[in-house]
């Protein structure tokens, strides 16, 4: 597959081309932050971007989804979203997060509600040019990305390096007419930038090898810091709402108005909210918020990454840090603690 | 729908089946024998189906019929939200959305095989234990001494008497019955159902247990068996959670690492050992 540089100017160009012709959304300005929205002209994608509000899992699990239609007292019809669409702008602990999700929605039940949106997209991925106030993808090893994306943009400057990976990535950038194959400067350039944000997209510093947390965490069940950080819990699912790799969900019907058909449409839930874990009965099984406030930092930790080949469901991108109001939520802050306590090995 | 995913089938997607029958069994609980629209339906003592209302929504049942018996397959409900309370609606002849059989813990039914079996039941446990007691009576000279102990918390609320009944009157099974709370009307065992442990005849200790009933239960029940010196390995518990999506992915049955749908919803006790929000 091939590796491009491209002026930012012709870039720009050719960002507008692929607007008219297929669904574009990239990273734009909303307000003094960013998000993911319909790009509806180049000059709104703000690839200099730190970090967005929303991760981009909701292109592919959408907050809301409709899984099926069914009639009552009759049959099920399932329901697809299967409009080819560009995601412009994804950084690369997104990206390694997208690629946790699409094994977890494939692996031993192939969901093909989420796998259709996902085989349906082409992913644009950018390295990161500016870090954001929490990001610590540098401790988690997800600064840079090599896997899972169509197309690799990296801003060196003037120009983009951009690599294709995949046919799709080949077929989309065919439409980058000034783009020229790039020369050693350009991948030097590239190169300098991985170096850089391997370091630096580090503002909490995990004391461990990420590969370490399973262990650390082997010994953790019982420590204090579950209550202490609890404490102050609002239990109010933040952290899970804004967590590129949180993909719990809830199931509900909806009846039309016809009171003869209707919709079962899935949603986002998460386990810190209270009710999560409720039975018929009004048995709860992770009452208190505790015991919560555990499981997710053990989700990321521990479980998933024993159903992903020991990746650390964390991608570092630190937007619970930013998002938990009484400021509890930070994974590094609770693993450096358990570190203090327990040491390594 | 894109084409690698053509192939595969939604594993969302509920699958018709009729009501045969439909009757109260008392105030809370409802029996009713269904059967696909399409095709035969292959299960295993201990698996469960996610029963589907077109407009309330989905809830996880266990199988209450051995796969021995023909003519469809059984559910007992208990009213108890909003979709048991729908189901409490249907009568013979309606239709309803069937996902399933699930879960790959199931009853040990080739491990038990030439052992004695103990069934250890608290209130509605019986309904998913009575799919494996049926299936050792059906198989009976596979299985060593069986033995069944029913607690209950009112007389009213006693499950499948007739069974029950005919169970007792078998020389080849133990009936032990007891009730919490009794009325005049009852002239047998008073208390719970641990209180029966120590009346069994057969030898526990290398007996294969099946215990089922409300949380609650499990923790006296396992102390009880723990005196017995029954090994871990042989106790097997049927565990309840929140299984929404029955196929590992929705997160709301996972007991630390474990999915109930996946792995469950009957367990060994031994692998709940690494499991501390199990029990």
């Amino acid at each position: 597959m091939s590796v491009k540089k491209i002026a930012k100017k012709d870039f720009v160009e050719f960002v507008e081309t692929l607007i008219r012709k297929e669904r574009v959304f990239g990273v734009q300005a909303k307000g003094d932050r960013f998000d993911f929205a319909p790009l509806e002209s180049a000059q709104d994608l703000r690839l200099d971007y730190d970090v967005t509000l929303q991760p981009p899992k909701k292109f592919f699990q959408p907050p809301a989804e409709v899984l099926m239609t069914f009639e009552v007292g009759g049959g099920y019809q399932s329901q697809y979203d299967d409009e080819p669409f560009v995601l412009l702008g994804v950084h690369p602990y997104d990206m390694v997060a997208i690629n946790q999700m699409d094994e977890l929605f494939s692996q031993d039940n192939y969901d093909t509600h989420y796998m259709t949106r996902r085989n349906n997209a082409t992913i644009v991925a950018c390295d990161v040019a500016k870090p954001s106030e929490n990001v610590f993808a540098s401790s988690m090893g997800t600064a840079v990305v090599k896997s899972g994306y169509d197309v690799l943009l990296t801003d060196i400057g003037d120009s983009y390096v951009c690599e294709a990976a995949t046919e799709k990535g080949e077929k989309l950038m065919a439409a980058a007419k000034k783009a020229v194959p790039a020369d050693d400067a350009a991948l030097k350039s590239r190169e300098a930038v991985w170096a850089k944000n391997k370091k630096g997209l580090n503002r909490h510093e995990l004391k461990c090898d990420p590969a370490y947390l399973p262990k650390l965490l082997a010994k953790a069940y019982k420590h204090p810091v579950w209550e202490e950080r609890a404490k102050t819990c609002f239990s109010c699912g933040s952290c899970n709402q804004v967590c590129p790799t949180c993909y719990c969900f809830n199931v509900q019907d909806d009846v039309n108005w016809d009171m003869k058909t209707g919709k079962r449409e899935r949603a986002w839930d998460g386990c810190l909210l209270d009710g999560f874990t409720k039975v018929a009965g009004e048995h709860e099984f992770r009452k208190q918020r505790a015991d919560r406030f555990r499981h997710r930092i053990y989700r990321k930790g521990m479980y998933v990454p024993e159903k992903i080949g020991g990746q650390i469901a964390c991608v570092g991108c630190g937007r619970c840090v930013a998002a938990c109001l009484p400021d509890i939520a930070n994974p590094v802050a609770v693993y450096n603690r358990l570190i203090d306590d327990l040491g390594i090995g | 729908m894109c084409q690698c995913c053509a192939e595969k089938k939604d594993i969302y997607l509920p699958e018709l089946a009729t009501v045969m029958d439909a009757k109260a069994m008392n105030v809370t609980e409802r029996y009713l024998r269904l059967a696909m629209d399409d095709g035969p339906f292959d299960f295993v003592p201990g698996q469960f189906v996610e029963v589907s209302v077109a407009g309330i929504g989905e809830a996880p049942i266990t199988i209450s019929s051995s796969p021995t018996q023909n003519g469809g397959f059984e559910l007992v409900v208990r009213k108890v939200g909003n979709v048991t309370k729908a189901i409490h609606n249907l009568n013979k002849g309606d239709k309803l959305g069937i996902r399933g059989p699930l879960g790959d813990g199931m009853y040990p039914v080739d491990e038990a095989k030439g052992k004695n079996v103990v069934f250890i039941c608290g209130g509605i446990g019986l309904v998913p234990q009575r799919s494996f007691v049926n299936y050792v009576l059906d198989n009976r000279d596979d299985y060593g001494e069986v033995t069944i102990l029913q607690g209950t918390k009112e007389y009213d609320q006693r499950l499948f008497t007739d069974e029950v009944a005919a169970w007792d009157k078998r020389d080849d099974v133990q009936m032990l019955e007891t009730i919490d709370l009794p009325d005049k009307r009852w002239k047998s065992n008073v208390g719970v159902v641990t209180k029966l442990i120590p009346m069994i005849k057969s030898e526990l200790k290398s007996a294969v247990v099946l215990v089922c009933g409300p949380p609650v239960m499990y923790k006296f029940v396992l102390m009880s068996l723990e005196e017995h010196e029954v090994p871990h390995e042989n106790i097997f518990l049927n565990l309840e959670r929140k299984m929404k999506c029955g196929v590992g992915k929705c997160g709301h049955c996972q007991i630390n690492s474990t999915y109930t749908c996946m792995d469950g919803p009957v367990f060994r006790y031994s692998d709940l050992a690494t499991m501390p929000e199990a029990i």
